[in-house]
């Protein structure tokens, strides 16, 4: 983990609790081998509209799930109005006052708009059956008031995704919410959907309902946040105005970074010098587009360097290397590996072509856990290391045994489960497995990330070793230090767009701070639309 | 207790897995969507009343009012049971021991009707319906997939009902002029009381599903089972609850099959779940939650009723073409059903 | 956002070796994996103790030959349920399979094999292009030939119960090699096979992959449509080859009552053998014990003068409990 700390903040003194609504105090939440949220303490005033911003992991989702319900804190307590609550399910978070609207609109898709607005208190008439008449006219009205003109009959789905996010805001509204949490709610929203949303909030201030605005958007947040929470690694790092802070502070604050601080060289395992690389590009992607996630991205990949993909959350980073690897459907673009072109994109193919993705989501793309260390690190590699479709145990060893002592994975025997390992063995297996492969092209999503300071040097050095021996290795992290010190040139992404490329002295902290905060409005063609999981 | 365990949640609201967010179409709906949305809901009607309309001109002793009663009595026994698998499916469950509950609930009610009426009636109601509510509370609570669950009751309801019978060798009788035989055998116009009870039932069925918010929450558990957690619904209760509806009401069929058969015939039912199934899903619901209707299910009970009974009218076939006609339109629907979902996504 | 991961401690490198006898017996892992052996185990003993004529070659022979059949549909069962499927169609492949034999006996008893088996392939196909290709649930999926199935099997058999005379495929229900009855010898065979298949060749290590993290073999290139398939196939296959086998015991083709609840059986028999309902793994062994232990189970409630009926509830009893077991320890 990065040592420095940000300038220390005290917490908000709970001294103006007239306004406040929502307080979490001292609140922790550890699951598993990971503490999420280690004594965070924010509150929330009426009628404001509060930002709440970090990075991967820096524990934002926790903390909303904790605030509506989903999960009990380990520690700590919430209280509204000043009085401590306990929320022991969603539902009674919601009777609390308390709505949420996600990043993925969490209602009943086949359910019309009136029902899903409705469900669990429909309005009834006098032979207690539902009175549908009644239920459509005050959807109607409703939504009218956020400026949206739909027919309540229709069922959701048929709707567009800002709509939908509408009706999701409505519900939330209309169940007499003192606080609405909103998760990325433009996430999947056009230009003009954003604004009317931005109506909508307004008009929430003007109700007196505090909103917690939690976004990635920087000019999202400057327009209407009137203060920002920062978290980060689970902590809670700083709350104050907005306008108080900079877009370069607020960036830094976020990735862990503080610009008076002299930067100093060393912290991460790579090698100070650069690495030599190759003339021609081993693997060069040209105009990759992908509805609503990527927008015409093109890189090329030098055998024997470190090309780092920088961007903040959300920026489309993963998504690129999904689309390198094959693993995500594009509209156009083409791959070239080697000077040939691919014709099919799968990830087989991309395999059989040296492409290989170490994926962001060691748990759900990575590991298969029930098995063992050695079929894991074999798991690609199987149709090589076998005769006849029967595979060969002495192939197998003799590969794992190379890779287990070469990445120096530990575990108590090769035929150990994976799902038992440490996070950092997990990822040296997951590591071995494409190694053995002997790609051209390696991407790693975020390597060390949720892995132990040891490891977390070791894939470090590893990186470093493997761009020498001539590997082309594609590095994204939102490790700040190891993009930079690791990378011997960075692309950086926004909004799914290439957005600046540095190389050589430009590959230093400020510049790419100065990047990733970038004051200038975004590019014209970005469409502002869904970054969320390609699936 | 909470039903979200934060081991099995997801750790961040943007799990990959929330099926909510579909990139819906434009903000209108397109004619290839409506055309799709009709004819899942009014499909089986349509082929219904074809295949009716064909046959009576071409079997002139289809189109007989004696075969109408025919056909919808021997409907009616099924319509009750699909019309509690409808509600089991459109939670996105699927009950498969209706038809030993089914068997079991004619036995115990041919047992108990020498007691009177409404021993008759109430004791397969009490146990047919402690077996619902042990399916569901296995499902609900246990966290067990309805399939199996649902599977190990169909053996244990068979069992039961071999037990109480000498291993089968007993067949209870329903005394003669009963009351209780009355409700089996008796009609309106001709009409057996079965055909009347099922037809108010599937209006009162009809009723609580869209218009009541038990009938809302049945829809919003099958339709994502998540965004009905997160919206403060009972997701555990309703499933409860619709497992032992389903119980009670095959329970009841039973009932009425054997008051109409005069006795407990231990024979019956098997199989009946996939005929129930299977007019469930050819009548428009799917099979995944959280869209049906039970006029649906109606017209597809008495699509496999009329087949059945075109199959018998035409004699030279053996009767097993049943099953092959319900196998083949099972498949048609559930693939159709596939691809329109796919279409109404991406257009 | 995918994870919440900050920093997990470094030292959850030891996995649980050193835990004492006494926790293991708290753990339900190690009933799902082993219980189904000390079951077994304890019926023998229960039987050796209080059972007249139970540990008897004679009745082993009983038990072992009646088992068969559904130890080979078993065996295709943990296949697909080890890559989080289920396959409901067995009993109506086993029909179907049954259906076949007495018409195309004619050309012999080789054309007539073919012809079944091939029969349970090309229903496996299908099941697994609906899975796979279509992308249909599993139970959805094999539904429709489970209801279509048998009654495609009796229209073909005319809905009749035919005689079966060829000597050749008689001597396949009755005879036997070095005193174990073929059909034993055959279970035996194809579940060996079928552990091999699993253990070391490449096509069953995709198969406990792509059940165990399906998104993680696709990203690594595994087959995975192809894979899925040939589990259906090779389920279907196996069922034909049960009902041919059942059919040659039973001296006639029956394919309205032959394997009626037999995806029962083998799911139980799958399940009681420790194979986790949600993929990721495929217990030969254990469940070649499962559907021991269920047939044990029956002969000794027989034995003992416990009828039919007991012996039902009891098998439903046991598969809720396994399930149960199993359920404990998704994690996931």
């Amino acid at each position: 983990m990065a040592p420095p700390e940000a300038v220390p903040q005290v917490p908000e003194a709970a001294g103006d609790t007239a306004a406040t609504v929502l307080e979490a105090r001292s609140v922790s939440k550890r699951f598993p081998g990971v503490v999420a949220l280690d004594d965070v303490t924010f509150s929330l005033r009426a009628g404001e509209t509060h930002a709440l911003v970090g990075e991967n992991g820096a524990g934002k989702s926790t903390l909303i799930k904790v605030l509506t319900g989903v999960y009990r804190p380990d520690g700590g307590e919430l209280r509204m109005t000043g009085e401590p609550v306990r929320f022991s399910r969603p539902f009674e978070a919601q009777q609390a006052g308390i709505s949420t609207i996600y990043q993925e609109v969490n209602l009943v898709p086949l359910m019309s708009v009136a029902r899903n607005i409705f469900l669990g208190r429909e309005p009834r008439n006098r032979f207690g059956l539902i009175d549908f008449a009644r239920m459509h006219r005050e959807t109607g009205d409703l939504l009218d008031g956020f400026g949206v003109r739909v027919d309540p009959r229709r069922p959701l789905h048929t709707l567009g995704v800002g709509t939908q996010q509408m009706v999701a805001l409505a519900r939330a509204v209309s169940v007499n919410a003192q606080v609405v949490i909103m998760d990325e709610p433009t996430s999947s929203l056009e230009p003009r959907e954003v604004e009317t949303l931005f109506r909508v909030i307004e008009r929430l201030r003007g109700q007196g309902i505090a909103v917690l605005y939690v976004s990635h958007r920087m000019d999202e947040l400057y327009r209407i946040c009137d203060r920002v929470t920062v978290l980060r690694d689970g902590r809670h790092i700083h709350t104050g105005d907005l306008a108080d802070l900079d877009r370069m502070q607020l960036v830094s604050m976020m990735l862990g970074r503080d610009l008076s601080e002299v930067r100093r060289s060393g912290v991460t395992s790579f090698a100070a010098e650069g690495h030599e690389a190759a003339r021609t590009p081993v693997l060069t992607a040209t105009g990759l587009s992908s509805r609503l996630q990527l927008h015409d991205i093109s890189v090329s990949l030098y055998a024997g360097e470190v090309l780092g993909l920088g961007g903040l959350l959300g920026s489309g980073r993963s998504e690129t290397a999904k689309a390198l690897s094959g693993a995500l459907p594009l509209d156009k673009g083409e791959l070239t590996v080697d000077g040939t072109t691919l014709k099919r994109l799968t990830p087989a193919a991309a395999i059989r072509a040296g492409i290989s993705l170490l994926p962001e989501d060691r748990k759900a793309e990575g590991i298969v856990p029930g098995l063992s260390v050695r079929e894991n690190i074999v798991l690609a590699a199987m149709p090589r290391l076998s005769r006849a479709g029967v595979v060969s145990r002495a192939k197998q060893d003799r590969i794992v045994d190379i890779f287990m002592k070469r990445l120096r994975i530990k575990a108590s025997s090769p035929e150990q489960k994976v799902g038992e390992l440490s996070g950092g063995n997990q990822q040296k297996v997951l590591l071995a497995r494409w190694l053995c492969l002997e790609p051209k092209v390696l991407l790693l999503d975020e390597p060390t990330r949720g892995i132990d300071v040891g490891a977390k040097a070791e894939v470090q050095s590893l990186i470093d070793d493997l761009a020498r021996e001539g590997l082309a290795v594609l590095l994204i992290s939102s490790d700040i230090e190891e993009l930079i010190e690791g990378a011997d040139r960075i692309v950086v992404l926004r909004g799914g767009a290439v957005a600046g490329e540095l190389s050589g002295d430009d590959v230093a902290e400020d510049r790419l701070l100065e990047v990733l905060a970038d004051h200038a409005p975004q590019p014209a063609d970005r469409d502002p639309a869904a970054q969320e999981d390609p699936r | 207790m909470n039903e979200t365990k934060p081991a099995t949640a997801a750790p961040a609201p943007a799990a990959p897995k929330a099926p909510a967010a579909r990139p819906a179409a434009g903000p209108e709906q397109t004619g290839r969507q409506r055309a799709a949305e009709l004819l899942q809901r009014q499909g089986v009607l349509a082929v219904l009343l074809t295949v009716v309309i064909a046959a009576s001109f071409i079997y002139p002793t289809f189109a007989s009012l004696d075969n109408a009663r025919g056909v919808t009595i021997q409907a009616s026994f099924l319509a009750v049971v699909a019309l509690g698998m409808t509600m089991v499916i459109i939670t996105g469950g699927i009950d498969l021991s209706v038809g030993s509950v089914f068997a079991l609930g004619g036995v115990l009610a041919a047992w108990a009707s020498q007691y009177g009426f409404l021993a008759a009636l109430l004791l397969p109601l009490v146990v047919c319906g402690g077996i619902g509510l042990l399916n569901g509370f296995l499902i609900a609570r246990g966290n067990m997939a309805p399939f199996i669950v649902t599977l190990a009751t169909l053996l244990g309801a068979r069992g039961l009902l071999l037990a109480l019978t000498d291993e089968g060798a007993t067949t209870y009788l329903v005394p003669k002029d009963s009351a209780f035989g009355e409700l089996g055998q008796g009609s309106v116009w001709g009409f057996g009381y079965p055909i009347i009870i099922a037809l108010v039932l599937f209006g009162a069925g009809g009723l609580v599903l869209q218009r009541t918010s038990f009938g809302q929450s049945l829809f919003a558990v099958g339709g994502s089972s998540d965004a009905a957690t997160l919206m403060g619904l009972p997701v555990a209760r309703t499933k409860i609850l619709v497992y032992t509806l389903s119980g009670l009401l095959a329970g009841l069929a039973g009932a009425l099959n054997a008051a109409r058969l005069s006795s407990g015939v231990t024979i019956v039912g098997v199989g009946m779940e996939l005929d129930a199934i299977s007019a469930v899903v050819i009548g428009g619901t799917l099979l995944i939650g959280g869209a049906g209707s039970i006029s649906g299910t109606l017209w597809g009970v008495l699509l496999l009723a009329v087949i059945q009974n075109l199959i018998n009218q035409i004699g030279s076939l053996n009767s097993s073409y049943q099953s092959v006609v319900s196998g083949g339109f099972l498949i048609v629907v559930v693939v159709a059903q596939r691809y329109l979902a796919r279409s109404r996504r991406s257009t | 956002m995918t994870q919440t991961a900050v920093a997990p401690p470094a030292k959850s490198d030891k996995p649980h070796e050193s835990a004492s006898p006494l926790a293991r017996l708290r753990d339900p892992a190690w009933y799902q994996r082993y219980g189904v052996y000390v079951a077994v185990a304890v019926v023998l003993l229960f039987n050796a103790l209080f059972t007249d004529h139970f540990m008897t070659a004679d009745n082993f022979r009983t038990q072992l030959v009646q088992v068969a059949p559904i130890v080979i549909v078993a065996l295709g069962m943990a296949l697909v349920i080890g890559t989080e499927g289920v396959d409901l169609s067995v009993g109506s492949t086993m029909a179907l399979a049954a259906a076949f034999l007495p018409l195309y006996l004619g050309y012999g008893l080789v054309p007539a094999l073919v012809v079944s088996l091939l029969a349970g392939a090309v229903v496996g196909a299908v099941n697994g292009a609906l899975v796979s290709l279509v992308g249909l649930q599993p139970i959805v999926a094999t539904l429709a030939l489970f209801v279509g199935g048998r009654g495609l099997a009796l229209v073909m058999a005319d809905g009749q119960l035919k005689q079966i005379v060829n000597p050749d495929l008689l001597s396949l229900g009755t005879g036997s090699f070095l005193g174990i009855p073929l059909v034993v010898l055959i279970a035996g065979v194809l579940a060996v096979a079928v552990a091999f298949l699993v253990q070391r060749t490449t096509f069953g290590r995709q198969v406990v992959a792509i059940g165990g993290n399906r998104s993680a073999a696709a990203l690594a290139g595994l087959p995975v449509k192809r894979v899925l398939i040939g589990v259906y196939v090779l389920c279907g296959v196996l069922a034909a080859l049960a009902g041919i086998l059942a059919t040659a015991r039973l001296t006639a083709s029956d394919p309205s009552s032959l394997g009626t609840l037999m995806e029962l059986s083998a799911i139980t028999a799958v399940v009681v053998g420790g194979t986790p309902l949600n993929g990721g793994s495929v217990r030969v062994l254990g469940t070649v014990a499962g559907a021991l232990l269920m047939q044990l189970l029956r002969a000794t409630l027989v034995k003992h003068d416990l009828p039919d009926s007991t012996a039902q509830i009891a098998q439903a009893a046991i598969i809720i409990a396994a399930v149960y077991v199993a359920r404990e320890r998704r994690s996931r």
